[in-house]
């Protein structure tokens, strides 16, 4: 039992914490307790109870039944609170244990929330950890590369300024075969709604650009694209601690918004990008709301469907169940629009439990699953609940709203070899609607 | 002994009330003015209607995910908090004390029940115990803090229940009574005990997040 | 974010500022109203307006005013006008793309183009890739030296010189080492400094000697600073945002981060200390006596303020900070959750309220403000708080004549395109 035990050879987490001593340690992470935090981190150590009713919370620690190494207090015990105690005095291998868990054994997914008596927010303490593991340099490698693609190229992907533009004039050109008429409008000044995606629907799933386009084509909706750096939403640096990266890409992303007046920026299915734009980034850089509004898919589609402006004329028909994914739903309360969607959308719809705001984690966001494949065990075995939730609702089909809730779930799918399938919304909408510009 | 008592019950009692309420007011005070400092962009979102909403949905028993997933312990903390909060204020013996001290007449707790929330107080105390012991989890993340917050939160139940079972020296176990009950007050601002203190913000804070931000409950 | 308030009044003096209203184009849209065209877009002196059309499957062309260009592209797009009226779009032919430039494209082709910008004398640039490798073309001529990537365009203040951010040092995947050393620096002209960098970041010119080039870089993962031709600041930050020369000399400022706060720097010493939650996009009068920037004095509440004394009105966001010719007046964009917008000149926010602004834009002596606004769906300007007087469904940026004294506006009024000239003293 505990961390040490479950070691996990992440290349660049052996590098950099061979290159630490005790006392750079200590330095730094006095600079965050004692210097960046302050009310909030005093305060929920001093209140925490130890009580463990958050054991009863997290999927890692339900998956992991009786291994207290894995439920929320536990995983603060082992860093926070340890980091605390000793006032940093720690060695590089603890250092070590200390990243791996926060960076691949807490979601940041705030499930935990919703059973601590005391208010103690984990999500917000493991991500002081990361800070800590950021400015020691202790970031698993695949999730440390993303967040240097974002500092080079302002997305997540090393996507370069042309192929950007290329990829989306290409799927322009695909989807002329089918709909004649159709545009994914360049840095159109003025328009209602800019549309911005994350930078691996470039890279792998253009599909998903195509079938936006001509959901935007269809319903008539008065929309662009950026053509320059600002366009992808997403957030690695969030996630690794890199909190002034966090700032730099959401300025990007913001500004990129306000240069071409657009009265707000609709997203593609996504929920930390959401997140970051949403809750994160504004306040770092100092604003109380955003300067301007991001509007998820889900919200988006609720406005398409309940005004008509798309129609479906035939519903699915196979059960599909609902994952609620955390960003959206603890993070925006989207749960109820989510399901007017999915009933719009699907004639047999099967809740699992539990649901809505209460949902258990995909196992894959908050970063987790950009820390690659070394870690890809710790997130299929931390999340075997989520498998059994999954399998009780004996449906084939489950609809998540989140590039990384699909992720995570496809893979307990199929480890724990459920026979699902994931989709997301704008694929049941593209399938599903009526193209009246359609060839 | 006696001596001791009127110490005990005189300017020990004002010295532990003038170290729970200053310290007290410290405490908050710095806290306040270290969130202000460095948390702007957390304390920027308080919002009193959706912080006492939570306030409100978590001090109702089995009414949040949290206690309704726990529910013997859910059990016992109410139990305890109320028995603790009652007794403090309304116990027959506290209640000669308000009058001594303050010359104000309170009503108090007809002896029977004062009886049985000692008892219920100190049952909980030993469930406490006894899961802070045998649950994996509690084990793992109990430190001494966490035992001595339990101790000295049981003590004045003991005592009292001694004093009232006519155990030992009457005089004696009534001083012990008072000395504990003094310890409880003057380490509430210091020790886990301070969760009295920051509860109501954190409480506070985290249903402002959700309310105003996260548009979600934050049960 | 670009001033966009500021305008060149050099080619402004050759504008028609005969006053009056007149009708360009008669119709915006295209004669057949199942015909194809996109993005209009209008000249900066209002006479023009282009926008794309498709001719045939792959075929496009723009349109300019009643006519089109004669030459046809696979693909056509950007059309946008230099500051001196021509008007240029980014083209492909035979898979390979270049600027099409009144209707004749450029001779040298690259595999791809875009981002077309202007220098101050008019001149075009745009960003290049030929062979995977990247940087900037003037007038069709690429850089001499082409990079791995290329990011961050930049032009000086004349439009001679361009910079940009590169890539000089290969990355295989997920090369975490070679980016620690320091993978990318600034080329100026395509020559790149022979520092490399963690990151850098808005490389700017010099105002006065052009040879001068500062970015914002990052030393390692936690150190930013600036660099100047490529050395660094001696002092680093946690964080900083674009460099801005002082216009008369060569000291730089730029905003820097410290225990959570923002300051302004200069030469790497403190200049303003770190009190403020936002402070960006400062800019020195001409004479350097002030520096402006937009500042966030309280969590939340942003202004802006001048040798860091701020306004004394606040606001939730605050964008498109204006200086007037003289550097002694400002103006500026406020508003919440990108709406509510109000113009803010030297303090005091106009009256009205609209659903959108554009950055405000001083007349040449510095003694008014306009700016075009909308509300709903119709667009107009105000100028020194009052309207003009005029309504469009379409209009684009104002502009005042060099003398001061006639007002441009252009815009689309019942679906034709008109070019309207306000004399100022029949305004008030
Ligand atoms: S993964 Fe979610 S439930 Fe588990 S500790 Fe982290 S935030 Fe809490
Ligand atoms: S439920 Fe809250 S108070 Fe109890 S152990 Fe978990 S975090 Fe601490």
């Amino acid at each position: 039992m505990g961390i040490a035990e479950r070691k996990i050879e992440d290349a660049n987490l052996l590098k950099a914490v061979a290159a630490l001593t005790p006392d750079k340690i200590q330095q730094v992470v006095r600079s965050v307790t004692k210097g960046e935090a302050g009310a909030r981190l005093a305060v929920y150590h001093e209140t925490c109870m130890r009580c463990g009713m958050c054991a009863e919370a997290c999927h890692f620690s339900l998956s992991h039944k009786g291994d207290p190494t894995y439920t929320p207090v536990g995983k603060m015990e082992q860093t926070m609170w340890r980091l605390l105690r000793t006032d940093g005095r720690v060695t590089p291998d603890e250092i070590y244990n200390m990243a791996q868990i926060a960076f691949t054994e807490c979601n940041m997914c705030k499930r935990c929330v919703h059973f601590c008596p005391v208010g103690i927010d984990t999500g917000y303490i493991i991500s002081l950890v990361r800070r800590i593991c950021h400015l020691l340099g202790v970031v698993p490698m695949y999730i440390l590369d993303t967040a240097h693609s974002h500092s080079a190229t302002m997305n997540q992907m090393w996507v370069k300024e042309d192929e950007w533009i290329d990829s989306l004039m290409w799927q322009e050109d695909e989807a002329r075969d089918e709909f004649p008429k159709l545009r994914i409008p360049l840095d159109k000044e003025g328009s209602d709604v800019l549309y911005s995606v994350i930078a691996p629907e470039p890279k792998f799933r253009t599909q998903l650009i195509y079938q936006a386009a001509a959901i935007m084509n269809q319903a008539g909706i008065d929309w662009t694209m950026p053509a320059g750096p600002g366009w992808d939403n997403s957030d690695m640096c969030m996630m690794t601690g890199n909190l002034e990266m966090m700032g730099r890409l959401k300025r990007a992303h913001y500004e990129m918004a306000q240069r071409l007046r657009v009265k707000r920026i609709v997203m593609g299915e996504c929920g930390h990008a959401f997140r970051s734009v949403y809750d994160t980034g504004n306040r770092w850089l100092g604003f109380k709301d955003w300067p301007v509004p991001i509007v998820h898919s889900v919200e988006f589609f609720w406005e398409l469907l309940t005004t008509g402006k798309i129609k479906i004329p035939q519903k699915f028909q196979k059960p599909v169940t609902i994952h609620d994914p955390c960003n959206i739903t603890r993070g925006y309360g989207l749960m109820e629009k989510l399901r007017e969607v999915v009933h719009m959308l699907c004639e047999n719809v099967v809740e699992m439990t539990p649901n809505r705001e209460h949902t258990i984690c995909c196992c894959a966001g908050g970063g987790v699953i950009n820390c690659g494949p070394p870690f890809k065990g710790t997130r299929v075995a931390g999340n075997k609940v989520k498998a059994d939730v999954l399998a009780a609702t004996g449906v084939e089909y489950v609809i998540a709203p989140c590039h990384n809730c699909h992720g995570g779930l496809e893979d307990i799918i199929s480890h724990y070899k459920l026979g699902m399938h994931t989709k997301f919304i704008g694929d049941l909408i593209f399938e599903l609607m009526e193209k009246p510009g359609a060839e | 002994m006696q001596t001791f008592y009127t110490i005990a019950v005189g300017p020990l009692a004002w010295f532990a009330w003038a170290v729970f309420l200053v310290g007290s007011a410290w405490r908050i005070f710095s806290m306040a003015s270290l969130a202000k400092n460095k948390e702007m962009a957390a304390v920027a979102y308080f919002d009193t209607a959706y912080g006492m909403r939570s306030i409100a949905r978590w001090m109702t028993p089995f009414a949040t995910l949290g206690w309704q997933k726990n529910p013997v312990l859910t059990f016992a903390t109410f139990a305890f908090h109320i028995s603790f909060i009652l007794l403090a204020l309304f116990a027959q013996g506290h209640a000669i004390l308000w009058e001594y001290a303050f010359g104000m007449r309170v009503w108090a707790l007809p002896p029977q029940v004062a009886s049985a929330l000692t008892i219920i107080a100190t049952l909980s105390c030993a469930y406490f115990l006894v899961r802070r012991l045998s649950n994996s989890t509690v084990r793992f993340v109990s430190t001494p803090g966490d035992w001595l917050a339990l101790g000295l939160a049981t003590l004045p139940f003991i005592t009292a229940l001694l004093v009232r079972q006519s155990v030992g020296d009457p005089l004696l176990m009534t001083l012990l009574h008072v000395l504990s009950g003094e310890a409880v007050l003057v380490a509430i601002p210091f020790t886990r005990l301070s969760h009295a203190l920051f509860v109501p913000f954190t409480r506070a804070y985290m249903g402002s997040e959700f309310g105003a931000v996260r548009h979600c409950p934050d049960w | 974010m670009k001033n966009s308030g500021s305008q060149p009044a050099s080619f402004a003096s050759e504008w028609d500022w005969e006053k009056g209203k007149k009708t360009v184009v008669a119709s915006v849209l295209p004669k057949d109203p199942e015909a194809w065209q996109e993005e209009l877009y209008v000249s900066p002196d209002g006479t023009h307006m282009a926008a794309v059309v498709r001719l045939e499957d792959d075929s496009f062309t723009l349109r300019v005013n009643d006519g089109q260009w004669e030459q046809s592209f696979e693909k056509a797009w950007m059309p946008r006008f230099a500051p001196d009226g021509r008007l240029t779009a980014l083209v492909m032919e035979d898979d390979q793309w270049t600027v099409a430039v009144d209707g004749t494209p450029w001779e040298e082709r690259f595999d791809f183009i875009w981002n077309t910008m202007f220098g101050g004398q008019s001149q075009i640039y745009a960003s290049i890739q030929s062979d995977m490798q990247y940087g900037m073309c003037k007038e069709g001529e690429p850089w001499a030296e082409l990079h791995d990537n290329a990011t961050d365009f930049s032009l000086s203040p004349t439009g001679k010189n361009s910079a940009a951010v590169v890539q000089v040092v290969p990355l295989k995947q997920a090369d975490l080492e070679t980016f620690a050393k320091g993978a990318y620096t600034v080329a100026v002209n395509g020559t790149a400094w022979e520092q490399t960098f963690v990151n850098a970041w808005t490389p700017v010119f010099n105002c006065l000697g052009e040879e001068q080039v500062a970015a914002q870089v990052r030393l390692n993962e936690f150190e930013y600073t600036i660099a100047v031709n490529g050395t660094p600041w001696p002092t680093t930050y946690n964080c900083v945002w674009a460099p801005s020369f002082d216009p008369l000399g060569s000291a730089v400022a730029a905003p820097f981060r410290k225990g959570g706060r923002w300051g302004m720097a200069v030469d790497g010493a403190e200049f303003w200390k770190p009190t403020y939650y936002q402070c960006w996009n400062q800019q020195w009068s001409f004479d350097a006596k002030k520096l402006w920037a937009i500042v966030a004095p309280e969590y939340g509440k942003f202004t802006v303020a001048c040798n860091n004394t701020p306004w004394n009105a606040l606001f939730p966001v605050v964008t498109d900070l204006v200086l007037s010719p003289q550097g002694t007046r400002a103006a500026a964009l406020a508003s919440h959750k990108n709406e509510e917008f109000r113009v803010v000149v030297d303090g005091v926010a106009w009256n009205d309220a609209w659903d959108m602004a554009y950055p405000p834009v001083f007349s040449p002596n510095g003694q008014h403000v306009a700016a075009l606004v909308r509300k709903k769906d119709t667009m107009t300007v105000f100028i020194d708080n009052k309207p003009v007087g005029q309504t469009f469904t379409k209009a684009w940026q104002p502009a005042f004549s060099p003398d001061s004294s006639s007002l441009l506006l252009r815009g689309v009024q019942n679906g034709a395109l008109v070019r309207c000239v306000l004399p100022l003293n029949e305004l008030f």
